[in-house]
């Protein structure tokens, strides 16, 4: 984990309300895995005051940072007037990380909206084993074109709740169809999601009823990003022993069966 | 010039510190959580999270929300409790060259005791700081330190039970923070520490609901710091014993300020989690000030207010 001011290649709207900036960090790079996040100081002074985690959605040529961010709110927003040369203080590489796929398993990437953002980078670094990405948007203006953040193709499904593009409806419509299919195999099969809660949810629910394998990026308010301050917070399933995980560092990836969805 | 020039040596009472920027309580974690960022010894000192006799979960989420130039805090002192504090914290901290102080609280006065006299003989404790914001269980929740009688129990009941020196935390949700102040320090306190969080809320208009899942929560950061000041200020006016000043220290001017108004240490938390390297960016930029205004002491600066 380190602080340092990274400099901004570039910064551009890449569909609605959606930017991919590129920070140069090759410290950070070098110790980024899948699945783990940056703290990122939107600018100096006080207002904002706390730091915006983000997901390293990728990384290119050893020291190029890709975050892909949408603008929710005052944070977000002074990040999209940003231009190159300008630069922010970055902390990480923070939280745990996705334990990787094993080499012969098939692994389907489940992302509501924005939540594609760690699942891209898992998709990068994983070379082996099939991958399957399923996305859903809102509408076919959000639809994120992944030519312009990974430096591979890949097998991609997409659904839209307006139906404007690829299947009308949520993203785990696509997910129970495969998992339905006679063909799947579930022995060989796990699942990664990130996106909003009651599509996590879900996607959990339809894995462990079926008994796959399934770890989920989450997300909650945080502070510090480095254990300090205990406020990220999530119930966790257990019924004795502790009640709340920290989701900047027991997480933010946790396996569904660890994590109580109904708070 | 020797190396030691200007000299950032601070004592107060029975406790010296090799600098006067200590990190608070709740927001340095176990300090562990900052080592990859810092030489952590470079610290006058650190106060570890609020301890308590059992382990504590917290409060539900959200714990927290940000407001203007602050924060809202509703954690709810969660923390490791003093068993496992004792057995995977300690060793570690003792490793360090820097001053460890303990944070505690109890919902009785008896629990005070109870840790205080756990920790008592600890080596790698410097001192302890008696958390008395939050609720006293048997007077229907309020918090120990809005009373100044029960402050002074509070106070009596921890010197009672240790050896090491006692620094009181006062709540500046009061009406008058002298007269506790001075209730504390004929207990016997050797130090005050202000202010810990001031109460407030937020509410979530389209929801209409809390913002905090508590409702309410302690207000911290830059937005506290001109009350924090007023109240280190009028302390430092009412009481004889050393007191350290804590509220919305962002870097070296703002600590500046409160050493001016007569803090002769001071805390700082919130900053911590804006910028993690903070701790060491104020001690060097005190020292430069100092420097650069041939002021050989800290000393010389500390209480140097000058009154309209
Ligand atoms: C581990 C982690 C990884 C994340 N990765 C990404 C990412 O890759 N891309 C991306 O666009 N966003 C990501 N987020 C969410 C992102 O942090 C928030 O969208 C951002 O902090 C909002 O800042 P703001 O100032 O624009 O919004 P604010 O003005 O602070 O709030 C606007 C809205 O955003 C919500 N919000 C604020 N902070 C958070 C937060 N920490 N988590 C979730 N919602 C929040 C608020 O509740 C509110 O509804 C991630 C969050 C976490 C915890
Ligand atoms: C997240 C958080 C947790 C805190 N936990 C404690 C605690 O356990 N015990 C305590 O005495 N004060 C606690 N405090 C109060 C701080 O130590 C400090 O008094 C207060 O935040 C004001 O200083 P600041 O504006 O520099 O943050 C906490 C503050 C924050 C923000
Ligand atoms: S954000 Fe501070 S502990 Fe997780």
């Amino acid at each position: 984990m380190i602080e340092q001011k990274t400099e901004i290649i570039f910064n551009r709207e890449i569909a609605r309300d959606t930017f991919l900036m590129g920070l140069r960090s090759p410290e950070i790079v070098a110790r980024a895995k899948p699945g783990q996040f940056v703290m990122l100081r939107v600018r100096p002074g006080i207002d904002p005051l706390l730091r915006r985690p983000f997901s390293i959605c990728a990384v290119q040529d050893d020291e190029l940072l890709l975050i892909l961010y949408r603008v929710v709110g005052k944070g977000t927003a002074i990040m999209a007037e940003a231009s190159g040369g300008d630069s922010f203080s970055v902390l990480g590489p923070l939280g745990n990380g996705f334990a990787l796929p094993d080499r012969h398993q098939q692994s389907i990437l489940v992302a509501g909206g924005i939540g594609v953002a760690p699942l891209l980078f898992l998709a990068q670094y994983t070379r082996t084993g099939p991958i399957q990405l399923m996305m859903g948007f809102g509408s076919a203006a959000e639809i994120i074109a992944l030519e312009l953040i990974l430096d591979r193709t890949m097998d991609f499904v997409i659904a839209t709740d307006d139906g404007s593009a690829g299947h009308a409806g949520p993203v785990t419509d696509l997910l129970e169809a495969r998992l339905n299919q006679d063909e799947f195999e579930r022995d060989a099969a796990s699942i990664f999601t990130c996106g909003p809660g009651p599509m996590m949810k879900k996607v959990a629910a339809m894995a462990l009823e079926r008994g796959i394998p399934c770890q989920a990026s989450l997300e909650a308010v945080m502070a510090c990003g480095i254990g300090a301050c205990q406020g990220c917070s999530v119930k966790t399933s257990s019924k004795e022993g502790q009640t709340y995980f920290h989701v900047c560092t027991d997480g933010p990836v946790f396996p569904v069966m660890a994590i109580d969805w109904n708070h | 010039m020797s190396a030691s020039y200007p000299d950032l040596n601070v004592k107060l009472g029975p406790l010296e510190f090799k600098n006067p920027v200590i990190m608070a309580s709740g927001t340095f974690g176990y300090g562990q959580e900052f080592d990859a960022l810092m030489d952590l010894n470079l610290l006058g000192g650190i106060i570890v999270k609020g301890l308590s006799l059992r382990p504590k979960q917290g409060n539900p989420p959200p714990r927290i929300v940000e407001t203007p130039c602050g924060m809202l805090n509703a954690i709810g002192l969660a923390n490791v409790g003093l068993e496992v504090f004792m057995k995977d914290k300690i060793p570690w901290l003792q490793t360090l060259d820097t001053r460890v102080i303990v944070n505690i609280y109890g919902h009785s006065i008896d629990e005070y005791g109870e840790l205080a006299n756990a920790l008592k003989g600890v080596e790698g404790v410097s001192a302890l700081e008696v958390n008395i914001s939050c609720p006293n269980v048997a007077c229907g929740g309020m918090a120990f330190g809005t009373d100044p009688s029960v402050s002074a129990r509070v106070t009596e009941e921890v010197l009672k039970n240790t050896d090491k020196p006692v620094i009181v935390k006062l709540t500046p949700n009061v009406t008058d923070i002298g007269l506790i102040a001075r209730a504390v320090e004929e207990a016997g306190a050797h130090a005050l520490s202000l202010i810990n969080t001031l109460t407030g809320m937020a509410i979530d208009i389209e929801s209409r609901r809390p913002r905090l899942a508590n409702t309410f929560g302690g207000l911290s950061g830059p937005a506290i710091r001109p009350v924090a000041l007023r109240m280190v200020y009028q302390v430092v006016q009412s009481v004889d014993i050393p007191v350290i000043g804590i509220g919305g220290i962002m870097d070296h001017q703002d600590a500046l300020e409160f050493l001016i108004a007569g803090a002769k240490a001071i805390q700082v938390g919130t900053a911590n989690f804006v910028n993690p390297c903070v701790g060491p960016n104020i001690v060097e930029g005190i020292r430069d000030f100092c420097r650069e205004r041939g002021i050989a002491h800290i000393d010389d600066l500390i209480g140097s207010f000058e009154p309209a």
